[in-house]
């Protein structure tokens, strides 16, 4: 193994994450900062030929390659795991960008009760309403100290929408059950296409309070605090799966890269898989010394560091903790440990499946261009007499109707699979077919929790993650509710058949869901049970920081990127003004 | 180095020349010609293309409502198919042990690549592309629920409306027959307006929106 000389930051992972922070501190300070990423380097240029549905949604050719490494899956602790063979219920990226390349752009704040859930679950309705078998915790940081690091995200990615709540003032036609905003959006909300249309005024119709989706797809022209310029968007319906070709959408290598490349203290290594963080620990304290990681060709590096950020997704920064045995692994029989804890999966599904009998040109859209409505989110609505607790977003988005992905679905009335009558009422229900979906809290629990499979390998000959994760009787409560509320408003759209989603059953691995799969190095108030301090920073081994969605130590119904952004900056906050100066632990 | 096949048909039972209008109405100009296309496969031997290209076309039909997979050559992207990278599973996790009986929602578990279920598959469709068209449905009903149907079927979506680089959609046919434009560059001036009513541009596939030649995957390893 050779050694390199020495860096000051030295950062895994090159998604929206490690670029914000080699951004930020590689631009605020002449630290000489370093980014590893396993994928492929990225321009943005490069997506001018990628509007191909096979090889980009159905192949996944952003995303990580599951022949060199997946995951393995069970659905409690007395099962024998079985690796994820072909990746279907999330999509991990890879490549310089990571998943912030070929997400779709939604861009909601998370309520601001979701910091605190453990304490204003109790406080509102007493311990005995938790379920049992809950790890549920507060976050460690509120909704108010984050609020300005919100406004920066959305900021430095141009969010087109319309705020419901301008500091404490509830505004008709935005979200009024958000927390306060200290500024409008960005940008004006985008266009919206007809289905999503109808269900604005089917919701307004039924007394909700429909708002257009916060969407990081440019509704016009945008220039950044960093004079970062993009496109407005087009609604060429490419966004999921797909880098945007224009670069309307927001994606790190069209905001982060263009300020990091005139950087000379700031590099990015790409084809860098990292294998082990190298680490000196005595008892409860230590130091990171480094990473260990392999090229392309197979040779392999110690690459010391002064700082060093874990930045490489959910199970990436939960299995490299394992790998490296930083920290006691998550043992639910004992509830002793804290790495690997908190597994979440954001619950996400189909609420109603509407079938009409005029066209909706459903090719036209972008990723986030659509209408969401937050009325049976969270805690908004009063969970005194209903059999479980929070809920979450219904929403219909005009995200591009591709063929591959949506030719052949059918009403229940119809049960032939292939031949003249089935291609049909394929054809004629094409474009005639829409979705509300509900997108909701996943709940943390002591037995849905991460740690390294005894059987199953990755190509290089090390552990792959094992993930122990099943759905409760809380989740599938609030699914049945939430089905109720879309086939409601679902009834108000004149479809002339609607399908219910069948409801939640066993957790499902090959149905998609979201990439918004959570916890691991959860942060929390104190080291007992969680990973990370309040600002991301490992508890024991001050030069270690953690970031992104491995910290939610439960998944709320928000898209998780603007949070992890604001944590993002947050963190680089206080690295740069206080962390330099003085390198502990900054709570 | 297998013997190189190919796959013989006439213009007017694959691919050929289509003229484009509105709603469905799609007709060949080729068809009456009786011109012949060789076109050279990469995994399937002849008899092997003959058999698919007849079961595809039971999935999909050519019929009064109009083209199918034989008009739109999903055979040809098929034979690509296999022969390319998902073909021979190079993106999937092949490591041992393998559970073929695990429950739904672990998605499949088996050994068999695609290259070798269509290969044990085609065993049970010997003689296909000779029987009637009842026949064939019947004998494709026998194996219905069988992994190899199932990949069956969901090829021949992925090879009538995937874009013509891949050696399907022939002309764009599966595209004109859902109203869908392809990659359209821009739809800003339409998206909030045509309410109520189809909005059907004509579609453009990915070389001529992008300007440039694009490789697909199957072609790169």
């Amino acid at each position: 193994m050779k050694t390199l000389p020495s860096v000051d930051v030295l950062i895994v992972g090159g998604g929206w994450t490690g670029l914000l922070m080699a951004k930020e501190l590689g631009s605020r300070t002449s630290l000489s900062v370093v980014v590893l990423e396993r994928g492929q380097p990225r321009r943005t240029d490069d997506y001018g030929g990628d509007m191909d549905e096979l090889d980009y949604a159905v192949r996944l050719r952003m995303m990580q390659n599951a022949a060199q490494e997946t995951v393995t899956l069970r659905h409690n602790p007395g099962e024998r795991a079985l690796p994820l063979r072909q990746f279907a219920g999330f999509l991990p990226g890879a490549g310089v960008g990571g998943a912030g390349e070929h997400w779709n752009g939604v861009f909601p704040r998370m309520l601001s009760d979701c910091f605190t859930l453990l304490s204003s679950t109790i406080e509102k309705y007493g311990a005995a309403k938790l379920p049992e078998d809950h790890s549920i915790q507060d976050w460690g940081v509120t909704y108010d100290e984050l609020e300005p690091y919100y406004t920066r995200a959305e900021l430095l990615l141009g969010i087109s929408g319309k705020a419901g709540n301008l500091r404490g003032k509830q505004i008709e036609g935005g979200n009024i059950f958000e927390g306060w905003r200290s500024a409008e959006y960005p940008t004006p909300p985008t266009k919206i296409p007809c289905f999503s249309a109808l269900f604005r005024e089917a919701a307004k119709s039924l007394g909700y309070h429909p708002y257009p989706t916060p969407a990081a797809n440019a509704s016009q022209t945008y220039t950044n605090p960093d004079g970062i310029a993009r496109p407005g968007c087009t609604y060429c319906g490419f966004c999921e799966r797909f880098g945007c070709m224009i670069g309307a959408k927001a994606q790190p290598t069209n905001t982060l890269l263009p300020v990091i490349q005139k950087r000379k203290n700031i590099s990015i290594r790409t084809g860098a898989q990292v294998r082990r963080i190298v680490h000196d620990t005595t008892g409860s304290k230590g130091k990171v010394r480094g990473v260990h990681y392999i090229d392309a060709s197979g040779q392999e590096f110690l690459q010391p560091a002064e700082l060093v950020f874990l930045a490489s997704w959910t199970l990436n920064n939960t299995r490299l903790l394992l790998l490296s045995k930083i920290g006691e692994a998550y043992d639910p029989a004992t509830n002793h440990g804290t790495v690997g804890r908190n597994l979440t999966h954001q619950v996400n599904f189909p609420a109603a499946t509407l079938f009409f009998d005029q066209p909706l040109n459903r090719f036209m859209g972008s990723g986030a261009s659509g209408i969401t409505m937050s009325d049976f989110n969270g805690d908004v609505f009063d969970h005194s007499g209903l059999p479980f607790l929070r809920g979450g977003t219904l929403f219909a988005l005009s995200n591009g109707n591709r063929p591959i992905a949506n030719f052949g679905v059918l009403p229940p009335s119809e049960s032939s699979k292939w031949g003249s009558a089935w291609k049909n009422k394929a054809l004629h229900y094409y474009d005639r077919t829409g979705r509300i979906t509900f997108e909701a809290e996943h709940l943390a629990y002591k037995s849905n929790y991460m740690d390294l499979d005894p059987t199953y390998k990755d190509y290089w000959g090390d552990p792959l993650l094992r993930l122990t994760l099943d759905w409760r009787e809380n989740e599938r409560r609030t699914a049945e509710f939430g089905t109720a509320k879309g086939m409601e408003i679902a009834r108000a759209m004149g479809a002339n058949e609607i399908a219910p989603f069948s409801g939640l059953r066993s957790y499902d691995a090959t149905r998609y869901q979201s990439t918004h799969i959570q916890g691991g190095t959860i942060m929390g108030t104190t080291p007992e049970r969680s990973v990370l301090n309040p600002y991301l920073q490992h508890w024991q081994i001050s030069n270690l920081f953690v970031l992104g969605a491995s910290s939610f130590p439960q998944n709320s119904a928000s898209n998780p990127t603007p949070t992890i952004l604001a944590q993002t900056y947050r963190t680089a906050d206080a690295i740069a003004e206080r962390y330099l100066k003085n390198p502990a632990p900054l709570a | 180095m297998r013997r190189r096949e190919f796959l013989t048909l006439s213009a007017a039972s694959v691919g050929g020349v289509l003229v484009y209008s509105l709603d469905r109405k799609v007709s060949r100009l080729s068809g009456q010609t009786g011109q012949s296309i060789r076109i050279p496969l990469r995994f399937f031997s002849q008899s092997e293309a003959l058999i698919i290209a007849a079961a595809a076309s039971r999935i999909f039909p050519s019929d009064e409502a109009g083209p199918g997979a034989r008009e739109a050559g999903v055979v040809v992207y098929i034979d690509r198919q296999l022969a390319g990278p998902w073909g021979r599973d190079l993106h999937r996790y092949t490591q041992e042990p393998f559970e073929e009986n695990a429950p739904a929602e672990f998605g499949y578990q088996g050994k068999a690549t695609p290259q070798q279920i269509y290969r044990r598959g085609l065993k049970d469709l010997a003689g296909l592309d000779r029987l009637a068209p009842a026949e064939q449905d019947q004998k494709l009903k026998q194996i219905e629920t069988t992994l190899f149907f199932s990949l069956l079927r969901q090829n021949t979506i992925e090879g009538m409306f995937s874009d013509p680089i891949h050696g399907g959609n022939a002309d764009m046919v599966g595209w004109q027959l859902i109203g869908f434009p392809g990659p359209r560059m821009s739809n800003y001036d339409d998206v909030d307006k045509h309410f109520g009513e189809a909005f059907r541009p004509k579609p453009v596939s990915l070389r001529e929106a992008s300007g440039r030649k694009v490789r697909p995957s199957e072609d790169l390893e």
